[in-house]
């Protein structure tokens, strides 16, 4: 019988032409860019190491990587704090609450929506002087003045932090209510039988099985909040105001090649993100793991 | 909890049949009458199905695209053995970890230089290129389809082509219509890389166009505002309500690998 293997190259031959070309050269491009000063048009000169110092230096950029980060972490402890009490309580096996299909439903639907159309939509809502939110809480007498919520630097921030929860809490759920579905009955049962309270079926059982679970959603939760972009741009037309409070690092990076054409700052901007990520991945896998492997086997 | 998810939609719908001085002048949840009058100032500033239209276009393309030739290229690593596929599968999946914005200005210039720029192939065509979902539909084909089918439908004389196309893709069918709606949500949401390589008003996506639509002298109609955002909003939602029992599923299937 004749070799049938050269036709492993046939089918995977379509996949590696557009990889080579739409992903791994602009890959590489970039790489070239971050130590070049190309402006995006005439040559591109070689700079060596100046834009990676000029990084290192960039207060801007030390600003954006900390407004990116407050962002995210009062979004994830939010996201994730909603997401394990709904599911304690959906899982509970003594309430037994029913049409959890429905709240999935419910919960995930502000995930499908168009980004650009959520960042509007608060946009408007969140108006300071024609915002409904502004004006419920007036008639309601909760604030006796409108609140500007997206001039001041706490509250633009915050702002932000609580749209992405609306956006994510209900995925973060799903995932997490897949995690306890997995757990065998048995756990809960005996727990049950040993008298066992609510709270601590919940921090003795369903938390540690959930580890990986929860190792998950983080780290793909920051990979992307690390990368957060369209709702601060959108909210703030592209300037991340107010004191810069909403500028993170893609809109800088953003900002840095398509505005003040430095694209190869900006490539410099993509590569620092790109360390970052990683270095916070890692940490978080060994936060999450070492702790285990120092543990002495049972036997 | 589901209430709070509801509220931000609900004053977006209420507002959107109001006039721009109702909403000026304060905040009710009785729907006003200027329904009309606000898609009217709307449809004269920007086209919104124009928007829809070009989302969709590109998004049933791309997850077209890259179901077809994902299952190809996890097809061709499952089943044939060649010199450097270890090597091949190894570095898809390390790139795999790359965020997309390392890309971004290097997929800017190399388009540039294409002078594909302004068009929709840079948008459409790297989905032919989609490790993940590669990585996925190979996990999931190695488990399902057992060799002895392959040996079977050569012996009666079947191509190669007429194998996959045959025997393997409808076997794939629930792991590509998994993974074809996270590529469509994917797509449809997708924001900077359309706003980086398009110009021409009239070939913006749906979001680039939301974002366009807050630029212009349609933001100063709040009515219409939330018309917009509305007309944006609701079509999906409404699918949604159709789909959503797969959605949620397909979710669940893609973190959770037992």
């Amino acid at each position: 019988m004749k070799n049938l293997n050269r036709y492993g190259y046939y089918f995977i031959a379509p996949f590696w032409i557009i990889f080579l070309v739409f992903s791994i050269y602009p890959v590489a491009l970039t790489f070239y860019y971050s130590f070049t000063n190309y402006t995006g048009s005439g040559e591109a000169q070689i700079v060596g190491l100046a834009n990676y110092k000029r990084l290192l230096t960039d207060t801007y950029f030390v600003e954006a990587f900390f407004n990116t980060w407050k962002i995210w972490g009062v979004n994830f402890a939010l996201q994730i704090g909603l997401a394990l009490i709904l599911a304690m309580i959906f899982s509970d096996m003594r309430l037994k609450l029913k049409g959890i299909a429905f709240f999935r439903s419910i919960f995930y639907l502000p995930n499908l929506i168009t980004i650009s159309s959520v960042a509007l939509l608060f946009g408007i809502l969140l108006d300071w002087q024609h915002g409904s939110l502004n004006m419920m809480l007036l008639k309601l007498g909760v604030i006796s003045d409108p609140i500007n919520w997206l001039n001041e630097p706490t509250s633009a921030q915050l702002s932000v932090s609580l749209i992405l929860t609306w956006m994510w809490f209900g995925h973060s759920f799903i995932v997490v209510m897949a995690g306890v579905s997995g757990i065998s009955k048995d756990y809960y049962e005996a727990a049950l039988i040993d008298g066992a309270n609510r709270w601590q079926t919940f921090t003795k059982i369903t938390i540690p099985l959930l580890k990986p679970i929860l190792l998950y959603i983080m780290i793909t939760s920051l990979i992307g909040g690390l990368q957060l972009f369209d709702l601060p741009m959108l909210l703030t037309d592209g300037i991340g105001s107010p004191d810069g409070s909403l500028n993170t690092m893609v809109l800088y990076l953003y900002n840095q090649a398509f505005k003040y054409n430095n694209y190869g700052y900006a490539a410099a901007v993509a590569y620092g993100l790109f360390v970052i990520t990683l270095i916070f991945s890692a940490f978080i896998f060994k936060g999450m793991y070492g702790k285990e492997r120092k543990q002495p086997r049972q036997v | 909890m589901a209430i709070v998810c509801f509220i931000p939609f609900l004053m977006m719908l209420v507002n959107a049949t109001r006039s721009n001085e109702a909403i000026l002048s304060g905040f009710t949840l009785i729907p006003g009458s200027s329904l009309v009058e606000n898609y009217q100032t709307m449809m004269s500033y920007i086209n919104i199905w124009a928007g829809f239209k070009n989302s969709l276009i590109i998004s049933v393309l791309v997850t077209l695209l890259s179901g077809y030739f994902s299952a190809l290229t996890a097809y061709g690593f499952a089943f044939y053995i060649f010199k450097g596929k270890n090597a091949m599968f190894i570095f898809m999946l390390v790139m795999m970890m790359v965020p997309g914005q390392l890309g971004l200005i290097g997929f800017y210039e190399l388009s540039k230089n294409l002078g594909i720029l302004d068009t929709y192939i840079p948008l459409i065509v790297p989905a032919v290129a989609s490790p993940f979902v590669v990585f996925f539909l190979r996990q999931y084909i190695t488990t399902t389809l057992h060799p002895s089918l392959i040996e079977a439908a050569r012996i009666d004389g079947a191509s190669e082509f007429k194998i996959f196309h045959t025997i393997a893709i409808p076997i794939m069918m629930p792991a590509i219509a998994t993974m074809s709606i996270f590529t469509f949500i994917g797509s449809w949401n997708n924001y900077i890389l359309p706003l980086v390589v398009l110009f021409s008003p009239e070939k913006f996506t749906l979001p680039v166009l939301m974002g366009f639509l807050k630029g212009s002298q349609v933001a100063q109609n709040l009515g219409s505002m939330y018309l917009g955002i509305a007309i944006s909003v609701v079509p999906i939602m409404v699918a949604f309500l159709f789909l959503s029992k797969y959605i949620v599923n397909s979710i669940s299937a893609g973190s959770i690998k037992e």
